[in-house]
């Protein structure tokens, strides 16, 4: 039988569903999780560019005191983008982007669950980031922090449009956000290939599971927030009109019950990589999968229990101070459990010290050190020094930037043969972490004496004489070091595209099944539905009997799960035009033409019921696995 | 500073240099070994020279170790003006104690973890002919064990922590001995009221020496924060929110305590600082006299301070600042702008960004966007004005002379206390 598609249907009551498989329109229109997570990967990556330079400006102004390369406006106005980009547009789509890719691959499933919510979710990100960067050039951007703490955000103290543009832009990427956490749920939930229970879902989509359920009860009252500030800023409501009686602590709620789960939003991913790239470089299953899952699970509950240890300082009194101080000391049980476990998993070991696992163990120094800071910060008492000082920014940057991203740079070099089908050069590798990492703590870990020597953090220059130019200089003197690391990082994959050598399938010998399939993966992921039956099936399929006598299941067996061929969903414009209308209605909304933000209004409600009828769309696709070469 | 209370706490590295110390001759030893091997190689390869070679090594060996840890054995005094490791007073002290207890717990913590990390790194790297490792999934003693110790080690830092909150968080009650301080945050100076004492004054908080301090906090416009690391840490003052923050001094410990807002506010924000000004008893009754004595009309020996008595209502400052000492019983200005009653007593201008000498007072008064970019204060001059300069030092000399006896005095005294 040679390899046919048939058409689901095509009965498209507006458009016909586009069919292209390559072009710039095929991008637009795409609901192909692989190309998403390519989308999302590299818009991440473009927007750490922008915050990466707005970081280097920042310490180029810090590098002496009463340095003048930018006035006190502008230096607002860096690090605001810098958290915002880094925050909302960098780390956390990173973590989405990823999972978009690999969540399905690990599952054995077809795609996500919602392809087109999928595609919406990354339209409505891109859009919002472009949407807040676009401020530099319409009147100035954002200013007050990406905390943005009312009432430095109301029309009084803040009449320019950069607090606008923040709002909006994240309040639809939000939305996104919350479209793709839904989806990851679903997929994960009700999508894992035959025999795969949820004892033996990959570390990583677990940890992702987490972090998307995280993300659904997270993101609302941010989104309220949100909705506030933007009902004050535009019609005149008073949320957080303090001259009207407002009380401003209230936003200081409702931004960290968001913004501490938001931090394990964050990490956990960063958790789930790792997860997978020490397994892979010891040849070793993971150190007591139970409990990994089991503390990401309590640290997911956690995340939602210590929000007020961002508001320490803010007068709440001793109880809640107690209170909330001693559930941030629990979460950090999980934490260091998971950090015992990853050392047990080098534990006996045969490692192999590749890229991949050198960014894992610089993120386990460095989060080792993060935490540690953590449960500093988490004293009341000591916090009350250290509060918005440099102290704090270390410690964030630690845990953030050398946890989260030094794990997500893991991922990358894991992961890039997978995506590319080329291995990325690992004598390039290598001294690109060596950089990195020496840069990173040359530049952060000064920071942690900088705050406790008398520095608050968010001020453009700081007095001579009080013993901060040491730990200044090598701070700056760090960012330039790191960032000699990021250029040759980004080197490592031009040079790989240009002269990678072929990955093949397992170019690591791991244990997953993303690995079963070719590099890049065909765009129909697996050609026969895999079947499971162990934790690690790729592993079991390598060495039959070695994992408690397991031996794979008959790859044959797949096949009766493809009777009815692999379903390709049809792509779609409706995502990106609904996208497109959201945000465009926002300049609308900004730019106080309520016409022109109605009916972009009208497009994008019209855009979700084209999209709801507009036909199944989508093939049947049924392989000849001799004529495909698997 | 000389008046800087040492306390048993010189450096939070000495831990460092402690185990750094024991590392010393483990260092020298592996660099020794390294360091001969090569030379052997070196020998033993056919070079023309071989002390060529060999010397580089032997200054190596030498030079190393002292490279580095020299800086980290000497360089790290961690005294300073705006220090948290120069406590002053108990709350500053038991938050450092908090910390200095932390710290030293999280060494052996640093060395559990590291270490394995290196040993595991050692031991288990892939070598030719390694046999496939064990797949085990982990063993359950082991895995209570490693969840046992964070506990632990939790239990360890909460008990001091919850007893330290308690003792330096709890509101109190003020008494009549207490000194009592309404401190309202602006945009971006600070506001500070006595109301037992009737005085209004800006930038500078004097308190005497031992007594608890009790601030009653809260804002005009937007969060501050307050913070005065070595008397107290910080807390936020938040519109229509009251808060307290309290202190108390050593009894050794008089001196000028400089502090900041913490909390992005906008504009000038890094510029928003101040100093606490801690005296005997005796100096700080005479602060107080100074504001709560009548207004005498004098006429002053200076001409330049005569002048500089008419342009400050010519030039409009009265119309924002009150000057107390102007006219007997006459409010000026508006409260959302600094009083500037006894201006002469102050240490600092522009909310604590210069000393308040002459010369610094008339710059600020030229071109006060200069100095502290983003503040409010409207700029009188055209940058090509010729009376400026003069205008500005009159100004300057009748604000320094509010409050001390003769503008001499006002001099010596600023030139003595601006640190």
């Amino acid at each position: 039988m040679a390899t046919t598609q048939t058409a689901v249907s095509t009965r498209g009551r507006l458009f016909v569903r586009p069919t292209w498989t390559r072009g710039i329109g095929s991008w637009l229109t795409t609901v192909d999780h692989k190309r998403l997570g390519i989308l999302y990967i590299v818009s991440a990556f473009i927007f750490m560019g922008a915050a990466a330079t707005e970081a280097f400006i920042m310490r180029l102004q810090l590098l002496t005191p009463n340095m003048n390369v930018v006035n006190p406006d502008q230096f607002n106005q860096l690090f605001t983008m810098h958290g915002v980009t880094m925050v909302f547009l960098a780390i956390m789509p990173l973590g989405i982007g990823l999972a978009n890719y690999f969540v399905p691959l690990q599952i054995g499933a077809r795609d996500l669950a919602f392809p087109r919510l999928n595609a919406f979710g990354y339209w409505v990100y891109a859009f919002g980031g472009l949407m807040i960067y676009t401020s530099w050039f319409l009147g100035g951007a954002p200013d007050m922090g990406w905390v943005a703490y009312a009432p430095l955000t109301s029309l009084s103290h803040n009449p320019g449009l950069g607090v606008d543009f923040y709002m909006f832009g994240l309040f639809i990427s939000g939305i996104g956000t919350t479209g793709t956490a839904m989806n990851l749920i679903v997929t994960i939930v009700s999508m894992r290939a035959p025999g795969m229970t949820m004892m033996r879902v990959p570390v990583f989509a677990w940890m992702m599971l987490i972090t998307s359920f995280m993300i659904i009860f997270a993101f609302p009252p941010l989104t309220i927030a949100f909705l506030e500030i933007i009902l004050d800023r535009t019609f005149g409501t008073l949320f957080f009109v303090q001259e009207a009686g407002a009380l401003p602590i209230l936003w200081q709620h409702l931004f960290w019950f968001f913004g501490h789960p938001e931090v394990y939003i964050i990490i956990l991913p960063a958790f789930g990589v790792i997860s997978e790239i020490i397994p892979t470089f010891s040849r070793k299953p993971l150190f007591g999968y139970p409990i990994m899952i089991l503390s990401g699970i309590l640290i997911g509950f956690m995340g939602f229990a210590v929000w007020t240890h961002h508001m320490f300082t803010t007068g709440l009194g001793p109880v809640v101070n107690t209170a909330f101080s001693l559930t941030s000391f629990v979460i950090g049980i999980p934490t260091g459990v998971k950090i015992f476990n990853w050392l047990g998993t080098l534990w006996g070991g045969s490692i192999r010290f590749t890229t991949p696992l050198l960014y894992a163990l610089a993120f386990l120094v460095t989060f080792t050190l993060g935490g540690i800071t953590g449960i500093m910060v988490a004293m009341p008492t000591f916090d009350a020094q250290v509060h918005d000082t440099y102290f704090v920014v270390a410690h964030f940057h630690y845990v953030m930037g050398g946890g989260a991203l030094m794990a997500f740079f893991g991922a990358l070099y894991y992961w890039f043969p997978k995506m590319t089908g080329k291995m990325m050069s690992e004598r390039l590798g290598k001294i690109a972490w060596v950089f990195t990492v020496l840069g990173f703590h040359l530049l952060f870990f000064p920071q942690h004496l900088a705050g406790m020597l008398g520095m608050p953090r968010r001020i453009q220059t700081y007095p001579e004489g009080i013993g901060l130019e040491l730990v200044n200089m090598l701070s700056t003197i760090g960012s330039w070091v790191m960032g000699v690391g990021l250029i040759l990082i980004l080197a490592g994959v031009i040079h790989a595209f240009l002269r990678g050598k072929p990955a093949g399938k397992d170019p690591w010998d791991a244990r997953t099944l993303e690995w079963t399939t070719s590099s890049p993966p065909a765009y129909y992921d697996f050609p026969v539905q895999p079947v499971v039956n162990s934790l690690d099936p790729l592993w079991v399929e390598k060495h039959p009997g070695a994992m408690g006598g397991v031996t794979a299941p008959d790859p044959e067996s797949g096949k009766a799960y493809d009777a009815h061929g692999i379903h390709i969903p049809g792509q779609s414009w409706f995502p990106f035009v609904a996208a497109l209308a959201l945000a465009i209605g926002c300049y609308g909304l900004m730019y106080d033409n309520i016409i022109f933000a109605i009916i972009c209004g009208l497009a994008f409600i019209f855009c979700i019921f084209g999209w709801a009828y507009e036909g199944v769309g989508g093939t049947h696709l049924h392989l000849d696995l001799a004529e495909e070469g698997q | 500073m000389s008046d800087i209370r040492h306390t048993r706490y010189q450096s939070p590295l000495a831990p460092v240099r402690f185990y750094l110390l024991l590392a010393i001759p483990l260092l020298r030893s592996v660099l020794h070994l390294l360091t001969d091997s090569g030379a052997k190689t070196l020998r033993n390869a056919p070079i023309q020279d071989p002390k060529e070679g060999i010397v580089p090594m032997r200054w190596l060996r030498r030079v190393l170790p002292v490279a580095v840890l020299a800086p980290l054995l000497t360089s790290c005094s961690l005294q300073g003006m705006q220090s948290m490791f120069s406590p002053a007073g108990s709350i500053a002290q038991e938050q450092l104690d908090l910390f200095m207890w932390t710290w030293y717990l999280s060494i052996p913590v640093m060395i559990g973890v590291f270490g394995a990390m290196f040993y595991v790194l050692v031991r288990y790297r892939r070598r030719k002919g390694d046999p496939e490792p064990e797949q085990s999934h982990g063993k359950p003693a082991v895995e209570v064990i490693l969840t046992v110790v964070p506990v632990l080690i939790i239990v360890m830092v909460a008990i001091p922590t919850v007893r330290s909150i308690f003792r330096t968080q709890s509101h109190v009650v003020a008494t009549s001995d207490d000194i009592q301080v309404n401190v309202i945050g602006h945009q971006w100076w600070w506001q500070f009221e006595y109301p037992d004492l009737g005085i209004t004054t800006a930038n500078e908080l004097h308190v005497p020496v031992g007594k608890r301090v009790i601030l009653h906090l809260n804002s005009a416009d937007v969060v501050h924060a307050f913070w005065v690391p070595r008397l107290a840490g910080k807390v936020d003052l938040i519109p229509n929110q009251n808060n307290q923050l309290w202190f108390d001094t050593n009894e050794d410990s008089i001196g000028i305590y400089p502090g900041q807002c913490a909390e992005l506010c906008l504009g000038a924000h890094a510029y928003m600082r101040f100093r606490v000004v801690v005296s005997a008893q005796d100096d700080f009754d005479s602060w107080t006299a100074e504001f709560q004595k009548p207004v005498v009309q004098t006429v002053a020996s200076d001409p330049l301070v005569t002048q500089g008595r008419q342009l400050v209502a010519n030039k409009g400052c009265i119309g924002c600042h009150n000057i107390g000492n102007y006219a007997e019983g006459v409010t000026y200005g508006q409260p959302q702008f600094p009083d500037l009653t006894n201006f002469g007593l102050r240490n600092t201008v522009g909310a604590g960004v210069l000393d308040a000498t002459p010369e610094n007072v008339a710059k600020w008064i030229a071109d006060p966007q200069s100095v502290k970019p983003g503040n409010r204060m409207p700029t009188l001059w055209a940058a090509n004005d010729p009376k400026r300069d003069q205008e500005a030092a009159a100004i300057a000399a009748y604000l320094l002379s509010l409050g001390v006896a003769d503008t001499n005095q006002a001099l010596a005294h600023a030139s003595t206390g601006g640190n």
